[in-house]
């Protein structure tokens, strides 16, 4: 129970705190101790009827007893400025929610991706170095060397704590969405917990940038296929969409999922995320709209100019019914060292009874195919192929 | 905040090699010395003094008490400054903007933001 509080609550008021002494390790410092406090007095004493206010105001006094301890640090906080409001408990509506500061500062392009990504984890999620470290496996060493390097270039680069103005906000904003994927895509391979973690993230972005319809696409892409993941997997090898047991689907989270594309398309979004949530969307329907599939692929490739979403485009105009057109698009994409292409071509040419030309795609994309599961599927149907041709 | 902005050339056609920079139409030439004029000219900007080409540098070091010379700047001379400028900003975004206003920005070179130490 106190951990479900902690969780809540950590991000808030560290942003809160970095908002107002403007040092991230003072921030930190003065937070793990009014936590450290709050773990041995809450279950002696009850929990305070305002643990956020209690938890900032302590904090916030712990951070003044060592700026006076420390005098030149003094110099440098803006804590000066607000001298002995601090001593009083902080009512809950003074206490300014800084979260979104505090996540367009760890997501600032200035720091590599890889920092931006544990420096996110640590301040807004509220996870210990170790967590970090491990769901990333690197050593503890080298992540606390991450953050501590992190931490420093905001402060000596002068990187601000700010929403960033509205010209810059499109590139920043994107920047934020690719972080929380990213760490999402790291618990979808596995670690749950981070998938869970990067869901808990969209939901605050959800909740601090209402009006922006690409948050609320990823929170729809992320919510939909994290409810398909007891699904995903059987005996340790990945189960494709096709062949997955739907009554392990989460039902609930899918209609969450679609409640915030819902919200997404309402803002009139038409970004990268928010057509990824929507092919999700469509994916977990059933039977599946393929030519509306095929349309968002194809909306989706002309965004990002990726060939596999192209491949993927193809995939679905061939399950509409329009297989030669898809052959049409799969020899137009320029992905020779990619085995699913030609998988997909050999697929396209022995639905249209080209036999020959098939039998020699599959023999070029079992050139290319590393997984030795694929390899197996690939061979099969290059044996069925086979057989096939010889009954008629 | 203070920042050093390092102009880099790069690979950018400069006046001091004519047949690359005649590669430039006029326009395109009477911006790259507007712009340098826009930015030298932006509130918070000390600018640089201008430097001779990298390969006009003398690299110097001491081995065993005696000095060293080699012909050329210490790094490559594409990776060599060729300029400079400070600027006095609020935050980071300030001079990530000004320095992508620079034209070697754009030109095939690049700028380095170094902060100033401060205190």
């Amino acid at each position: 129970m106190l951990d479900d509080v902690f969780r809540e609550e950590w991000g808030r008021v560290l942003a809160g705190l970095i908002g107002s002494l403007g040092d991230f390790d003072l921030a930190e410092e003065a937070a793990q101790e009014a936590f450290a406090i709050a773990a041995e007095r809450w279950p002696r004493d009850g929990t305070p009827a305002n643990p956020r206010a209690w938890l900032m105001t302590t904090a916030r006094n712990r951070a003044i007893d060592r700026i006076r301890r420390e005098r030149t640090l003094a110099e440098k906080t803006r804590l000066l400025d607000v001298p002995e409001a601090v001593a009083d408990d902080l009512d809950e509506t003074v206490i300014r929610d800084e979260r979104l500061e505090l996540v367009f500062t760890c997501c600032h392009p200035a720091l590599e991706l890889d920092a931006q990504v544990a420096l996110t984890l640590r301040t807004l999620g509220g996870l210990t170095t170790d967590e970090i470290a491990r769901a990333f496996l690197v050593p503890e060493p080298t992540m606390a060397k991450r953050l501590v390097r992190a931490k420093r270039k905001i402060k000596a680069a002068g990187i601000p704590f700010r929403v960033p103005p509205a010209h810059l906000l499109p590139d920043r904003l994107a920047a934020v969405l690719a972080v929380v994927y990213l760490i999402f895509n790291e618990g979808y391979g596995g670690r749950g917990d981070l998938a869970a973690e990067a869901i808990r993230l969209g939901r605050a972005l959800a909740e601090l940038m209402p009006d922006e319809p690409e948050v609320h696409g990823l929170l729809a892409l992320m919510l939909v296929n994290d409810a398909r993941r007891e699904a995903r997997f059987s005996d340790g090898t990945v189960v494709l969409l096709r062949d997955q047991d739907r009554s392990r689907w989460d039902l609930d989270q899918i209609a969450e999922g679609r409640r915030a594309l819902d919200r997404a398309l309402a803002l009139g979004g038409r970004g990268p995320y928010v057509l990824q949530a929507a092919i999700a969307g469509l994916h977990s329907e059933e039977p599946q709209d393929w030519p509306q599939l095929a349309a968002l692929y194809g909306e989706l490739a002309r965004l990002t100019g990726s060939p596999v979403v192209e491949l993927n485009q193809a995939a679905a105009m061939a399950e509409a019914g329009e297989v030669e057109q898809a052959l049409g698009l799969v020899e137009r994409i320029e992905l020779d060292h990619y085995h699913y292409l030609h998988a997909t071509r050999a697929e396209l040419l022995r639905r249209l009874d080209r036999v020959d030309e098939s039998r020699a795609a599959y023999d070029r994309a079992l050139e290319l195919v590393s997984s030795d599961a694929e390899r197996r599927f690939l061979e099969r149907r290059l044996t069925e192929l086979t057989q096939g041709s010889e009954e008629r | 905040m203070q920042y050093l902005l390092l102009i880099h050339q790069g690979d950018t056609p400069t006046p001091d090699k004519p047949d690359e920079w005649a590669r430039l139409s006029e326009d395109e030439q009477k911006a790259v010395y507007g712009d340098y004029q826009a930015v030298n000219q932006t509130p918070g900007v000390t600018p640089g003094l201008w430097l001779e080409s990298p390969e006009m540098a003398t690299t110097v070091r001491v081995q065993d008490g005696r000095t060293l010379t080699t012909d050329g700047p210490f790094v490559a001379v594409k990776e060599a400054l060729g300029g400079y400028l400070v600027f006095e900003a609020d935050n980071l975004d300030a001079a990530i903007e000004l320095a992508s206003r620079i034209p070697a920005a754009r030109l095939g070179g690049a700028i380095e933001v170094r902060p100033i130490k401060q205190g």
